[in-house]
């Protein structure tokens, strides 16, 4: 027993080191901006750029336009499925896995693809080209919110829920408005951390659509010329990640109202 | 016409009659349950009632009115579920205004009815809280509650104790009775506990497999059951096999014996009968009825206010219940007895497996 409580410490000690030490790494070396001391002068220069906060603001932007776009569609969608088409469930499960297997670059060559020429030509203007990243972004992060959205759902007894509601004459728009959203807050906020930090650092389909706009490529281009300032980056935006994680952990500690169902199962 | 008709509704899935030719009238203020086992179609009808499934055929008639084919929201027909089915995300008052809010009522009249209700349930106090915060037997009285709020035409009951213990469940049985009688809504209660359902209602529809074995009053079902299977599914039964010995004249025969139910028998001479009767009809000594049986004492259970012998008359056992009293002298295990029952206490139906 004893020799296997050590072995279990080691196994541990060795995963913490494989993943904590390039960020140590990160933060030591971001912190090294000025020679033989440490200096926080890497975190100011890209704090102070107004090129950071631009690209950082219109990632922010697409993102909470991913995460709506993605709710509206999602939650109904998991909804019926779960009330009305459960046969297909396996099939829809299967749907919002596909943005694993398809890599990105040929998601935003298809786009530009389909999109650019007639009748569209979406991409000779901004707001197009804003909207395909939209789109390809609510395609990213589309298995993190189906699975968010089904977990919650399948918390609640939705059948039950939707058929009270029904019984005192509500419809379809006041169930899913006053029933189902409200008591899918918890699940929907990790949905939406998660589409936030897929979104924030993604490269591919920003680079391709819409260039140093996005915070992504921002940071890449930065990586190439700064390597103090693009550490002090990386760091900014785990920092950013690790917030995103722990706010998901804060909301789905029992917010009052957010319980158990009673009833047999 | 009646206040609500349910006139040869049939309910089909997969090819699978759920519920068959179920036809019936019940009068405004009735109390009636749907009483049988799991997958005899009772919560089928209750949900066709409310309108969350549809008849494959025939028609569902309210205040004269087709409802058949009416989507459930504009029924007003009030529903409690066994799984209680409040709203999470809401408080109490919540919960129980929510049908007066879809219905646009002004606040203030959502308030005071909000409060009526929760005074009549007992829990004037739990406006503000959450449904986790109460136990199963207040989440199921204030899923009551909500269910009456909209003064629905009819209210559904489907199992609404089953996820209680019984304690509770014998409280809330009587609040509910309680509550339908001060109100006087027509009330349909699907149960699969007979003591519910004889305790609760004016009439008592008793369904096997689809098909409505019989209806009527819980006297009338209990004493007078017109199928083998109500007559054993309700209470407790003892089912004797014997041959018909005499069937004009009512006489059968068991182990030599001679029985009669006092009345002619509708098969022939010769024929296998079995003879019912109820535990509590029997009596202990030759003085209980012209019926005799012979048999031995094989258990006795003391269940207070009653005990429960059972006796060996040959080829199966025969079980009667005694009152219990202070000076009862319990009989023992191994005693010999002679068993009495009176004529009118049995009745003779086709021969059944037992």
């Amino acid at each position: 027993m004893k020799r296997n409580t050590w072995w279990s410490w080691f196994w541990i000690l060795l995963g913490a080191i494989y993943l904590f030490a390039p960020l140590y790494a990160t933060i030591a070396f971001s912190l090294k901006a000025e020679k033989d001391i440490v200096s926080s002068l890497a975190y100011r220069q890209v704090l102070q750029d107004p090129d950071f906060w631009h690209t950082f603001l219109f990632s922010i932007e697409m993102a909470v336009l991913t995460i709506i776009v993605s709710i509206l569609l999602v939650v109904p969608t998991a909804y019926w499925v779960r009330l009305r088409l459960p046969q297909i469930r396996p099939l829809v499960e299967l749907i919002t896995l596909m943005p694993f297997v398809i890599p990105a670059i040929v998601l935003v060559f298809g786009l530009i693809r389909a999109y650019s020429g007639a009748p569209f030509h979406i991409t000779n203007f901004s707001a197009g080209t804003n909207a395909l990243l939209v789109g390809g972004y609510v395609v990213l992060a589309l298995p993190y919110m189906y699975r968010a959205v089904d977990t919650g759902l399948s918390a609640i007894d939705v059948r039950t829920l939707t058929e009270a509601a029904q019984s005192l004459g509500a419809g379809w728009r006041t169930i899913i408005a006053q029933v189902i959203f409200p008591n899918l807050r918890v699940a929907l906020l990790s949905g939406a951390f998660l589409t936030l930090a897929t979104v924030i650092g993604e490269f591919t389909l920003a680079s391709f659509l819409v260039g140093l706009n996005a915070f992504g490529p921002y940071m890449s281009q930065l990586g190439q010329n700064h390597a103090y300032e693009s550490a002090a980056l990386a760091i900014i935006s785990f920092a950013l990640t690790w917030g995103s994680l722990g706010l998901i952990q804060l909301f789905s500690r029992g917010v009052p109202g957010q319980a158990v169902v009673g009833g047999p199962r | 016409m009646a206040f609500l008709d349910l006139t040869h509704v049939r309910k089909v899935f997969a090819g699978t009659a759920a519920v068959e030719d179920f036809n019936l009238n019940i009068e405004r203020g009735e109390f009636v349950s749907f009483l049988g086992p799991s997958g005899c179609g009772k919560t089928t009808t209750l949900r066709m009632i409310g309108g969350f499934e549809l008849p494959s055929s025939g028609t569902i008639t309210l205040e004269e009115t087709d409802i058949t084919f009416r989507p459930p929201n504009q029924r007003n027909v009030g529903m409690v579920f066994q799984a209680y089915a409040l709203f999470p995300n809401m408080s109490v008052g919540d919960n129980v205004g929510f049908g007066m809010k879809i219905k646009k009522q002004p606040a203030d009249k959502i308030r005071k009815r909000v409060g009526e209700l929760l005074d009549l349930i007992h829990l004037p106090d739990k406006g503000n809280n959450y449904p986790y915060q109460l136990s199963g037997g207040q989440q199921q009285r204030v899923a009551l509650a909500r269910a009456l709020a909209i003064e629905p035409q009819v209210l559904l009951l489907d199992e609404p104790l089953s996820a209680l213990d019984a304690k509770i469940r014998d409280e809330l049985r009587y609040e509910i009775r309680r509550i339908q009688r001060q109100l006087g809504i027509t009330t349909i209660y699907v149960t699969h506990d007979q003591q519910e359902a004889m305790s609760l209602s004016d009439r008592v529809v008793v369904m096997s497999r689809g098909v409505m074995e019989q209806v009527g009053t819980p006297f009338e079902i209990y004493n007078y059951p017109r199928t083998p299977f109500v007559a054993s599914f309700v209470g407790t039964l003892n089912q004797i096999q014997c041959t018909v010995v005499d069937a004009a004249k009512g006489i059968v025969a068991y182990n030599g014996q001679p029985l009669t139910p006092g009345s002619a028998v509708a098969a022939p001479n010769g024929s296998q009968v079995t003879l019912m009767l109820r535990p509590e009809e029997l009596r202990l000594g030759p003085d209980g009825g012209e019926n005799h049986l012979r048999g031995k004492i094989e258990t006795v259970n003391f269940l207070g206010s009653t005990i429960r012998v059972t006796v060996n008359v040959g080829t199966a056992p025969v079980t009667l219940d005694v009152f219990n009293e202070r000076k009862l002298k319990l009989p023992q295990v191994g005693d010999e007895y002679t068993l009495s029952f009176p004529p009118h206490a049995c009745w003779v139906m086709p021969a059944v497996s037992s």
